[in-house]
């Protein structure tokens, strides 16, 4: 039996009293899509963000590779480096270029020689659709060329995880296929994913499960044929007919 | 048919008016007024033996009016980027030893702080650390005083400057393993600086001003200079008027370089 990619076992997060995740299990195994849905303030990002603890749990523990997060012995910028994180905002680095924001961690933190980087960051430029745009600064590109540049940037790793935090909620309508074209391909890859998104067309076909958060903990997590046809909960039956009907 | 014919004319004579009262609202008078003054002087300089000769003995000061700044301001940008960073800093101890800093040198008046600096802290420091005393220079003592003094006022620009910086700028590089000094280093400094430039270029003209308060040292620069020489021939007006025209000169220079550098900046701002 293979080892769980990311296990999370009773995850707490606190801001003050605001009590933003509570008791939250997960495992999802190396390849697995997992897609996260729910209300706003339902702590979905909350959670995704203690998988590379740009936020610290409050309480419980989060494991990745088998790796224990809260272990005071861990470095975490070695896991950061396995965990690639692509954000709503695309946070591109504005004062470099697109090949200088795929190269530069690539240089830092693998230590590859500038040649090497290079090679990898066209190559993965080339598999997000923009080799034509390494030399250009990221606010001369579309917002859905940003994403597939931070989408590269965090590839360019070569990461075991993905997380994707609401991907394409900053995005114009019409980029945003462009965006979850290449999340499709990853998906269909083999790379092992958590999506935080409200785009339940790419849930149907790139999830292996989808998971449903309220309130700061997990109502319900099922395939996505059976989450999205028979949901168990009222509550997911609720958020689902608010975002399904139009 | 005629309607056209009569109006067109007037629109044109309209248009020019506000053309006219725009050009002359957009001049740069206050810029004319002191190249005005500083030409009135260069002629007095050059025409007049009293402004000549007054000019000729205080003209040496510039070079070290020129070194105090720049070897101070060199001094103070590290200073000030350290205390900056230990301003923001997670660590308790660092935070609080950066905000003393900053708060004690914000709150004492930089004349106090010359002399401070000069007959206290550099005694001090030299004792403890094996120099002997006497051999430390007015001048090098000018440049600790200025430089801890403008370290202060720097930091809480870089703070600013760091600060201003999108917060998911510093999250992207973390997420890729970036180490915080990496972060800093490559990210977050290249933007804040580029951001702070304005800024720390208007401390730059500051500290060249108030370099002329080192002269309560005896240190032979520009105003010490201006007043040995309104000292000794009691040519009080000559002396202070070339000591004005040379800081202006300067001052007004470097603001001129910092605006257009700014409006380049501004330019290709992305």
């Amino acid at each position: 039996m293979t080892q769980d990619m990311i296990v999370v076992e009773d995850l707490h997060k606190y801001f003050g009293s605001i009590k933003a995740v509570r008791g939250v299990n997960l495992r999802v195994r190396p390849g697995e899509v997992v897609v996260v849905v729910g209300p706003s303030g339902s702590g979905k990002s909350t959670v995704l963000r203690c998988l590379n603890h740009l936020e610290r749990p409050t309480r419980g523990s989060v494991y990745i590779d088998g790796v224990h997060l809260e272990d005071r012995s861990t470095n975490i910028n070695v896991v950061r480096a396995e965990v690639g994180m692509v954000f709503q905002q695309f946070n591109l680095f504005p004062h470099l270029t697109v090949l200088e924001n795929v190269t530069l961690a690539q240089e830092k933190v693998r230590k590859r020689s500038k040649d090497d980087a290079r090679r990898i960051a066209l190559e993965q430029l080339t598999r997000v659709g923009i080799p034509e745009q390494a030399e250009k600064y990221p606010s001369q590109l579309s917002g859905g060329q940003q994403q597939r540049v931070a989408i590269a940037r965090s590839l360019a790793m070569n990461p075991k995880i993905m997380l994707f935090d609401e991907p394409t909620s900053a995005l114009d309508p019409e980029m945003i296929k462009e965006v979850l074209d290449v999340m499709l391909d990853l998906a269909q890859a083999g790379m092992t994913m958590v999506v935080v998104t409200h785009e339940m067309g790419f849930a149907r076909a790139a999830a292996d499960r989808v998971l449903f958060m309220d309130e700061g903990q997990v109502v319900e997590i099922a395939t996505p044929e059976v989450l999205f046809s028979r949901p168990e909960h009222e509550r997911t039956k609720l958020f689902l007919s608010k975002i399904l009907t139009h | 048919m005629a309607t056209p014919d009569i109006q067109a004319p007037q629109i044109q004579t309209q248009t020019a008016t506000a053309r006219t009262v725009s050009v002359w609202r957009q001049m740069p008078w206050w810029l004319l007024a002191i190249i005005g003054f500083l030409v009135f002087m260069a002629y007095l300089i050059a025409r007049t033996p009293e402004y000549g000769e007054t000019f000729e003995f205080v003209l040496p000061g510039i070079r070290l009016t020129l070194f105090i700044t720049l070897v101070a301001y060199g001094i103070a940008l590290v200073l000030g980027l350290f205390a900056g960073l230990g301003r923001i800093a997670n660590n308790l101890l660092i935070r609080n030893i950066a905000t003393t800093y900053i708060e004690f040198i914000r709150g004492v008046p930089t004349l106090v702080l010359i002399f401070t600096t000069a007959f206290v802290i550099v005694p001090a420091a030299s004792d403890a650390l094996g120099f002997e005393n006497a051999s430390i220079s007015m001048t090098w003592r000018a440049i600790a005083a200025l430089s801890l003094i403008y370290g202060a006022f720097l930091a809480e620009i870089f703070r600013a400057g760091i600060e201003s910086i999108a917060h998911g700028q510093m999250e992207a590089a973390r997420s890729l393993g970036m180490t915080y000094r990496q972060a800093m280093t490559y990210i977050i400094l290249p933007q804040a600086i580029r951001n702070i430039s304005p800024a720390l270029g208007n401390d730059f003209i500051a500290m060249l001003k108030d370099s002329s308060l080192v002269s309560v040292l005896a240190v032979r620069e520009v105003t010490q200079r201006g007043r040995l020489y309104a000292g000794s021939t009691f040519r009080f007006r000559e002396s202070y008027l070339v000591v004005t025209f040379l800081y202006l000169a300067m001052t007004i220079a470097l603001s001129l370089l910092l605006r257009w550098y700014e409006r380049r900046i501004g330019k290709d701002a992305r």
